[in-house]
C-alpha cells in the first residue's frame, strides 16, 4: 500500500505545492542538517534564547541586570569578575546583555507574531473574496508601505510615548502589510485549486474555508518570511530604543545600551561594543536561518544540495 | 456487473412521467465577461461558455454530457451546482430554483447535491487527513456527534472500497484511484440525491477507470443516486449513461436515450463524434467511415450566427446561417436542434 503511493507522489509535480507534513518535514530536516550555516545560526540563536531565559541564574549580578546601579564599580574594563566590563552605573555588562536579550528577543518574536496575526488573515481574506474587499485591503497596505518603515515606526512610537509595548506595536504596525501581500498572492493562486472549489460545493462557509483550507496551505512561505524578519525586527526594535522611543532605562535593552555606551565609545568600547555584537550576531543568525529554511522548504534547492 | 441493472433503469425511465424529474434546467446561460482597462474595467464582450440549455434529469438516472474540450460541459455542471452563478435561466431542483437561493439557504441545499472532481490530486486538501476530508461535509452540515461522524466516515471508506484504518492518513499517501475513491466518499457523506461527476475518470490510469466506473454504478443502485456524468470519452458515457446529451460550443445539439443516440444519431455533430469511436469488432471496424470535421471550434466569445455548428457541418444550407435551429422533440425522448432533421 505504502510503496506505490509514494511512487505516484514522486511522479506528480503538482503535489509539491502543498508540503505534505511529515514526509516533507523529514526531508526538510535532512536538508537542514546538511547545511553548516543553518546549524551554526541555530546554535547562536539557541545560546541567546537560553541566556535570556536563564539570565537570573547565569549571572552573579541579577539585580544589576534588572537595573540596580553599583556606582562604586563603574567603567571597569573586562576582567574575570566582569567578563565584559561594567557600564557607566557600574553594572555588569554581561548581565545587562543577558537581561537585554529578554527585551530584544521578545520584541522580535512578538513583533513578528503580531504582524503575522494581523497580516496573514487579512491577506487571505483579500485574496479569497477578491473584488472590492481585495481593493480596500490592498490599498490600505499600500498606504502603510508608502512610508519608510523605520520612520513610520518612529512616528507611531513617538505618538504613543516611549515604552516596551508601544515600541512593539509601532514596529508591528509597519510590518503586517508584508504578510498581507505575501498571503494574498498565495491565496489568489490557491483559490483556483479544486479542493477549495470542493469545499464550496460541500457547503463549507467562506470563513471556514479560509481558516481550514487556505491558511494551512500558505503556512510554509509565511514561516520562511517570519524567520528572516525576526532579525530585522530585533534590529528595528534596537533602533527605536537607541533613539529613545522604545524601552526606557533602567530596563536592559541592546539598543539603549548602545545609545548610552556610544558617549564613552573611544575609551570604553566594551559598553556599546558588546551590545552591538549581540544585535549583529542575532540578526545575522536569523537571516541565515531564514535562508536555510527557505532552501530546505523548496524541493528544488533541496535537491541541488543533496 | 450492473450493466443489466442500468438497462432496467433506463427502460423504466422512458415511461417515467415528469413528476419523476429531479432537476430541470431552463434556458441556462453562463457568460463570462471579457473586460478591458486596469482601473475602470469596461465589459468589451462575453465568453458564452454555456448559452441556453434546456433539459431535465430524472430521479435515479445517469445523464451523460459529452462534447469536446471547451464546449462548456464542466461549466454546465458548475452552473447547475451554483459554483458559478448563472447569467440567466433557472435550475429547478425538485421545483426549487437554485439560481434564486442565496447564502444559508443555498448552503443547506448543497447537502442534496455534490460533485466529484476530475483531478483527484488537486481536489483533496493536502493538509487534511482522509478522515477530516470525508467527514467535513458531515461537520459543516451539523450531522451527528463527533463520535457518530467518525463511525460514519469509516463506513463510507468501506463503502468506496478503502480500508477504514486510513482515516489518519494524508492524501499524498494514496494512488490516483484511491484518491478518487476518497473524493467519492466525500460526495456520499451527506447522502445526496444528485451528484455531478466532472470527468471523474479521465485523470486516472485506464486500468483504474473501470474500477471507479463500477463503483459509481454500484453506489447508484445502492443509494438511488442521480448522476450528471460529464465526459469526453464516448465509450465510457455509453457504458454508464441512461440518456446522453451532446454539447457543442455552449449548446446541447442532441439529447436522447443511450441506445437511440448510438444507433440512430440525428445531428451531424453527433454522427461525426460517434464515427470517431473505434468498434471492438475487426469486421465492422474495417467498414467504419470516419467523418472528419473541417476547421476548428469557433470562439465562444463570437459564436457563428444561426446554427453554431454550420461552419464545420458537411450538410449546411443557407438557412443555417440565418435561423438558429429549434430545439425540438423529433421522436419520443429524442431531442435535437438541426434544420436538416
Amino acid at each position: 500500500m505504502e510503496r506505490p503511493a509514494e511512487a505516484s507522489v514522486a511522479a506528480t509535480p503538482t503535489l509539491r505545492v502543498g508540503p505534505q507534513r511529515f514526509r516533507e518535514l523529514g526531508l526538510m530536516l535532512q536538508a537542514f542538517r546538511r547545511d553548516p550555516l543553518a546549524i551554526a545560526s541555530l546554535v547562536v540563536i539557541a545560546v541567546f534564547v537560553f541566556g535570556a531565559i536563564f539570565a537570573p541564574v547565569l549571572t552573579p549580578y541579577p539585580r544589576q541586570g534588572l537595573g540596580d546601579p553599583n556606582i562604586l564599580e563603574k567603567f571597569r574594563p573586562p576582567s574575570l569578575a566582569h567578563p565584559l566590563g561594567t557600564d557607566n552605573l557600574g553594572r555588569d555588562v554581561l548581565a545587562r546583555i543577558l537581561f537585554g536579550g529578554r527585551t530584544s528577543l521578545s520584541i522580535g518574536f512578538l513583533v513578528v507574531l503580531i504582524a503575522v496575526a494581523i497580516g496573514a488573515p487579512l491577506g487571505a481574506i483579500a485574496g479569497y473574496y477578491g473584488g472590492w474587499v481585495d481593493d480596500v485591503v490592498m490599498r490600505v497596505t499600500d498606504v502603510f508601505l508608502a512610508f519608510p518603515s523605520l520612520l513610520l515606526a518612529m512616528a507611531i512610537a513617538g505618538a504613543l510615548g516611549a515604552s516596551f509595548v508601544h515600541a512593539m506595536i509601532a514596529i508591528a504596525l509597519t510590518w503586517w502589510p508584508w504578510y498581507t501581500r505575501l498571503v494574498r498572492a498565495q491565496t489568489v493562486s490557491l483559490r483556483e485549486r479544486y479542493f477549495i472549489e470542493a469545499a464550496r460545493s460541500i457547503g463549507v462557509r467562506s470563513p471556514t474555508i479560509i481558516v481550514r483550507h487556505v491558511l494551512p496551505n500558505v503556512f510554509t512561505p509565511v514561516l520562511v518570511q517570519a524567520t528572516m524578519d525576526l532579525g530585522s525586527a530585533i534590529l528595528t526594535g534596537a533602533a527605536i530604543s537607541f533613539i529613545g522611543l522604545g524601552v526606557r532605562p533602567p530596563t536592559a535593552e541592546w539598543g539603549t545600551m548602545i545609545s548610552t555606551g556610544r558617549i564613552y565609545f573611544i575609551e570604553r568600547p566594551w559598553l556599546a561594543g558588546s551590545a552591538g555584537a549581540a544585535i549583529f550576531l542575532v540578526t545575522l543568525a536569523f537571516n541565515l536561518l531564514g535562508d536555510a529554511v527557505r532552501d530546505a522548504v523548496d524541493p528544488r534547492t533541496r535537491r541541488a544540495a543533496e | 456487473m450492473p450493466q443489466d441493472e442500468t438497462m432496467a433503469v433506463q427502460q423504466s425511465s422512458s415511461t417515467q412521467s415528469s413528476d419523476r424529474v429531479l432537476l430541470e434546467v431552463r434556458g441556462l446561460k453562463m457568460w463570462f465577461p471579457i473586460t478591458q482597462g486596469l482601473v475602470l474595467q469596461r465589459r468589451v464582450g462575453d465568453i458564452r461558455a454555456v448559452d441556453g440549455l434546456d433539459f431535465s434529469i430524472r430521479r435515479g438516472e445517469t445523464l451523460g454530457l459529452v462534447g469536446e474540450s471547451g464546449c462548456g460541459k464542466s461549466t454546465t455542471g458548475r452552473a447547475i451546482l451554483q459554483l458559478y452563478r448563472p447569467t440567466a435561466g433557472q435550475v429547478l431542483f425538485e421545483g426549487t430554483d437554485l439560481t434564486r437561493l442565496r447564502g444559508e439557504a443555498l448552503r443547506r441545499m448543497r447537502r442534496r447535491m455534490q460533485m466529484i472532481f476530475q483531478d483527484p490530486y488537486a481536489s483533496l486538501n493536502p493538509r487534511m487527513t482522509v478522515g477530516n476530508i470525508v467527514g467535513e461535509p458531515l461537520e459543516v452540515h451539523n450531522i451527528g456527534k463527533p463520535e457518530e461522524r467518525r463511525q460514519r466516515v469509516q463506513e463510507l471508506l468501506e463503502v468506496v472500497g478503502l480500508n477504514p484504518y486510513f482515516v489518519n492518513r494524508y492524501p499524498h499517501e494514496f494512488s490516483g484511484g484511491q484518491r478518487q475513491r476518497i473524493g467519492v466518499a466525500r460526495a456520499l457523506a451527506v447522502n445526496p440525491d444528485f451528484i455531478v461527476c466532472d470527468e471523474p475518470i479521465s485523470a486516472l490510469d485506464v486500468s483504474i477507470q473501470a474500477q471507479i466506473i463500477n463503483l459509481l454504478e454500484e453506489l447508484q443502485d445502492k443509494f438511488g443516486l442521480t448522476y450528471l456524468f460529464i465526459a469526453h470519452d464516448l465509450s465510457v458515457v455509453r457504458h454508464i449513461s441512461d440518456r446522453v446529451a451532446v454539447m457543442y460550443l455552449g449548446k446541447i445539439v442532441e439529447l436522447t436515450t443511450r441506445d437511440e443516440l448510438y444507433s440512430n444519431p440525428l445531428h451531424p455533430y453527433t454522427k461525426a463524434l460517434l464515427s470517431a469511436v473505434p468498434i471492438p469488432d475487426p469486421v465492422v471496424e474495417e467498414k467504419r467511415q470516419r467523418i472528419i470535421l473541417e476547421g476548428d471550434v469557433p470562439s465562444p466569445a463570437n459564436p457563428p450566427s444561426g446554427c453554431r455548428f454550420r461552419t464545420r457541418c458537411g450538410l449546411r444550407m443557407d438557412i443555417c446561417a440565418e435561423v438558429e435551429p429549434e430545439w425540438r422533440e423529433t421522436a419520443a425522448d429524442h431531442w435535437v436542434a438541426c434544420h436538416r432533421v
